[in-house]
């Protein structure tokens, strides 16, 4: 990953950028510990995990109400992005307090994607935060012909491909990247590693 | 230097810094009365566009075209902001109030810069921001207006800053919010509701000055069984029918009317709400103590291009036509110069359309109701991509208009020869706290598109219209696009930045000659005002570059496939006459 990347999984410690109100870019810490592994290292999966295991964490259609599936990487299209947010398999909902918790999900080619972001793939999925680092607008748009999602508020574009670093537009830097595996047939995040822990 | 002398200099240095501070000191602050809204002094500059009727106009006059190449900087002041500052430097008896994108307000000292106080409002940390630019306050009594983003209208104490009360406007859950500067009339403040992307039902709502209370509630799309509800389908389409209210109204005192832009209907394709849709991409005459809606004209009906008519019609009594008429003149961004007649009953008649770009998608007006016809190959919607002209942001945004009347002309800052190419519509149940456009995203974000694919050697313009002849009567013209409200002065000169060279300019207004420029800190969108502080006349603008010049600079470096950014950063400055 790219090292300047603050982190690539909802670690406890995991941060992201909102705007503060003075327009400059804050930590989104406080929002984003909505989805940190420090409230959700508890949360068993079928079964409670064993002592100092977390347990995973899936991912659910952001726009679901109810019946709330997790969704396995055939549940997306090549080149469709989707916001999801964390679920909680202990309680059986969403992370949903704050849309800050949205993440976007991409199923994309791997041999197309750098190492790093290779690493932290799933079965050709990628999982990012979907809250631009710019104005806090959600992005979802995959611009297949630049390779890009892009920000429909002010334009800014990722490279999803290569640790979503910004390649054009005001977003000061990269969306947060998570690291994801899988857990059975379930996409889920990987649990807070040394490498991808936020400063 | 004998010892004499520097005694001498050293009084002399010390009676020039008082005299320096005796003049920089601000007085008791002038309460805003609506006799001083209705005749502004020319010395101060009390609202957003100098006064009610939009002119963008001081009288002052000691910086003229004769001695504007010595125009130099007075003071900057860095607002500590990124993004797109819009505000005009509003002045009352040297207290100047800015805001900053987010709505911070910010008053300063405008003869030295020296900060007095700032307001930060708290914005919801999860706040999805469209567009985080503020406009300007309102001034009114001893209190100063700010609409914020997360919609609310606060009043602030104009000498500390302090929250005298805070009402909520809209629903920001709904996406509802405000960039617009206040109006100020008659003991009520009025603001709308930005949001045509966000399926918001647009509104202009007005509150007691002293208090906050709503004393009411106008929207803007009809309702079934109101006036105008029939141009709208049956069911709810209304409801999140767009409509947006972007930019302060005018308003004219005499009849007591004030004139508002509306924005586009929402969703942007028209298939699910045939009909005119009332009062989206008009002009509405509102009576100022009820709100009651008296007269309307809608500029082109059941939009398909997001011409949101955003800017009010800027008012003038003069000549159109050979005829003397109260008018209401717009620069639609529909690509054409409307000329209105306003009636003191609050109807507004047609009097002249005019093209002032390429546009291939109104084929003519009709002569009496200046209704348009359209080509209907040009009209976007499901089923095909189609490319038309003007582009998205028309053939004038946001940016204001002016009107001198010591020349008689009404300019236009433009963009010609743009346009968009949208592809088939892919439209959406509308879903609250969602953008509600109905197009693919990225086939809105890479929609801009020159006219016959070829880039042209000018794109902006800034144009002179004679309202009287309908002919323009000059133009200056950019290689590049403009983003530049407009401000003209007694002494004969225009002022504008716009451009992503961070250039702001003085033009002689008779003939559009660059008189004089200045590289500023950052590309100027914001609204130039002046003001007259102890007989000395200065300009003020704030840089800072952002929103939908970016947007639009993004979309131009992908048909020339460079890389233009232009830096960000709020800064207010003012300018003064070297001595």
């Amino acid at each position: 990953m790219n090292a300047k990347t603050p982190c690539s999984t909802p670690s406890s410690t995991c941060c992201g950028c909102a705007v503060s109100q003075d327009g400059s870019d804050v930590s989104r810490r406080e929002a984003l510990k909505l989805v940190s592994l420090g409230s959700l290292s508890a949360i068993p999966f079928m079964s409670s995990p064993a002592m100092g295991q977390s347990a995973p964490l899936l991912l659910v259609d952001a726009d679901a109400e109810q019946d709330f599936k997790p969704l396995r990487p055939a549940d997306l299209a090549l080149g469709k992005p989707l916001l999801v947010f964390p679920f909680d398999t202990q309680t059986g909902a969403p992370k949903n307090e704050s849309r800050l918790n949205k993440m976007v999900v991409i199923r994309l080619t791997e041999d197309q994607m750098a190492a790093d972001t290779k690493a932290r793939s799933a079965s050709g999925v990628l999982a990012y935060s979907g809250i631009c680092t710019h104005q806090g607008c959600e992005v979802k748009t995959w611009m297949a012909k630049e390779s890009v999602l892009a920000c429909y508020c002010h334009a800014s574009k990722f490279a999803l491909l290569d640790s979503a670093k910004v390649v054009s537009g005001p977003a000061p830097k990269p969306l947060p990247a998570f690291a994801l595996k899988l857990e059975g047939e379930f996409l889920a995040v990987v649990p807070s590693s040394p490498a991808n822990q936020g400063a | 230097m004998s010892h004499m002398l520097k005694k001498l200099s050293i009084a002399v240095i010390g009676a020039c810094a008082i005299m320096a501070h005796a003049d920089s000191k601000l007085g008791p602050y002038a309460p805003v009365t609506d006799a001083r809204l209705t005749n502004p002094e020319p010395s101060n500059w009390l609202m957003y566009r100098g006064n009610y009727q939009g002119w963008g106009y001081s009288s002052l006059e000691k910086i003229n075209t004769g001695n504007v190449k010595n125009l130099s900087l007075a003071w900057s002041f860095s607002t500590g902001v990124t993004e797109g500052h819009q505000a005009p430097p509003i002045v009352n008896n040297g207290y100047m109030y800015v805001t900053t994108p987010n709505a911070q307000v910010i008053a300063l000292n405008a003869v030295t810069g020296e900060e007095l106080w700032r307001y930060k409002k708290e914005i919801p940390a999860d706040l999805l921001m469209l567009h985080n630019t503020n406009r300007g306050v309102a001034l009114y009594g001893d209190k100063v207006y700010v609409g914020t983003v997360d919609s609310h209208l606060i009043a602030l104490d104009a000498k500390t800053g302090k929250v005298v009360w805070d009402a909520t406007v809209g629903d920001v859950k709904a996406l509802s919010y405000i960039t617009l500067a206040p109006l100020a009339a008659k003991g009520k403040i009025l603001v709308g509701s930005s949001g045509g992307e966000t399926g918001m039902r647009g509104f202009v709502a007005a509150f007691d000055a002293n208090t906050g209370k709503e004393a009411w509630r106008t929207y803007t799309t009809a309702a079934p069984g109101e006036p105008g509800g029939d141009t709208w389908p049956a069911g709810d389409a209304y409801k999140n029918g767009g409509g947006s209210i972007w930019i302060t109204g005018t308003y004219d005192p005499a009849s007591n009317i004030a004139y508002w832009g509306t924005g586009n209907p929402a969703p942007w394709p028209t298939e699910g709400r045939p009909g005119d849709n009332l009062y989206t991409t008009s002009t509405i005459a509102l009576d100022v103590d009820t709100g009651k809606i008296k007269g309307h004209h809608q500029y082109h009906y059941n939009d398909a291009w997001d011409w949101d008519e955003v800017s009010a019609p800027v008012l003038i009594d003069t000549e159109i036509n050979g005829r003397k008429v109260k008018g209401a003149v717009h620069a639609g961004r529909n690509g054409y110069l409307w000329m209105l007649e306003r009636q003191s009953s609050g109807k507004i008649d047609f009097v002249n359309g005019i093209s002032y770009v390429y546009n291939d998608v109104i084929k003519g007006l009709d002569k009496k109701t200046g209704r348009p016809s359209y080509d209907m190959t040009k009209k976007p919607g499901m089923g095909k991509p189609v490319n038309f002209c003007p582009s998205l942001w028309g053939g004038k945004d946001w940016p204001p208009e002016s009107w001198s009347p010591k020349t008689k002309l009404f300019y236009i800052p433009a963009n010609n020869h743009l346009c968009s190419e949208l592809p088939a519509a892919d439209p959406t149940a509308y879903k609250k706290g969602d953008l509600y456009i109905g197009y693919p995203i990225d086939g809105v974000l890479g929609s801009l598109r020159y006219q016959g694919g070829k880039k042209p050697a000018s794109i902006g313009e800034l144009q002179a219209w004679n309202l009287d002849t309908g002919k323009m009567a000059w133009s200056y013209k950019y290689d590049r696009a403009i983003w530049a409200p407009l401000l003209t002065t007694g002494g004969n000169l225009l002022f504008t930045g716009g451009t992503n060279d961070r250039v702001f300019r003085a033009f002689d207004a008779t003939n559009g000659k660059v008189l004089w420029k200045y590289n500023m800190p950052s590309g100027v969108t914001a609204v130039p005002s002046s003001f007259e502080v102890n007989g000395e006349q200065y300009i003020a603008v704030q840089a800072g570059w952002g929103i939908d010049a970016e947007r639009m600079q993004a979309g131009i470096n992908t048909l020339d496939n460079t890389k233009t950014a232009v830096p960000q950063g709020g800064t207010v400055m003012v300018f003064k006459l070297n001595k």
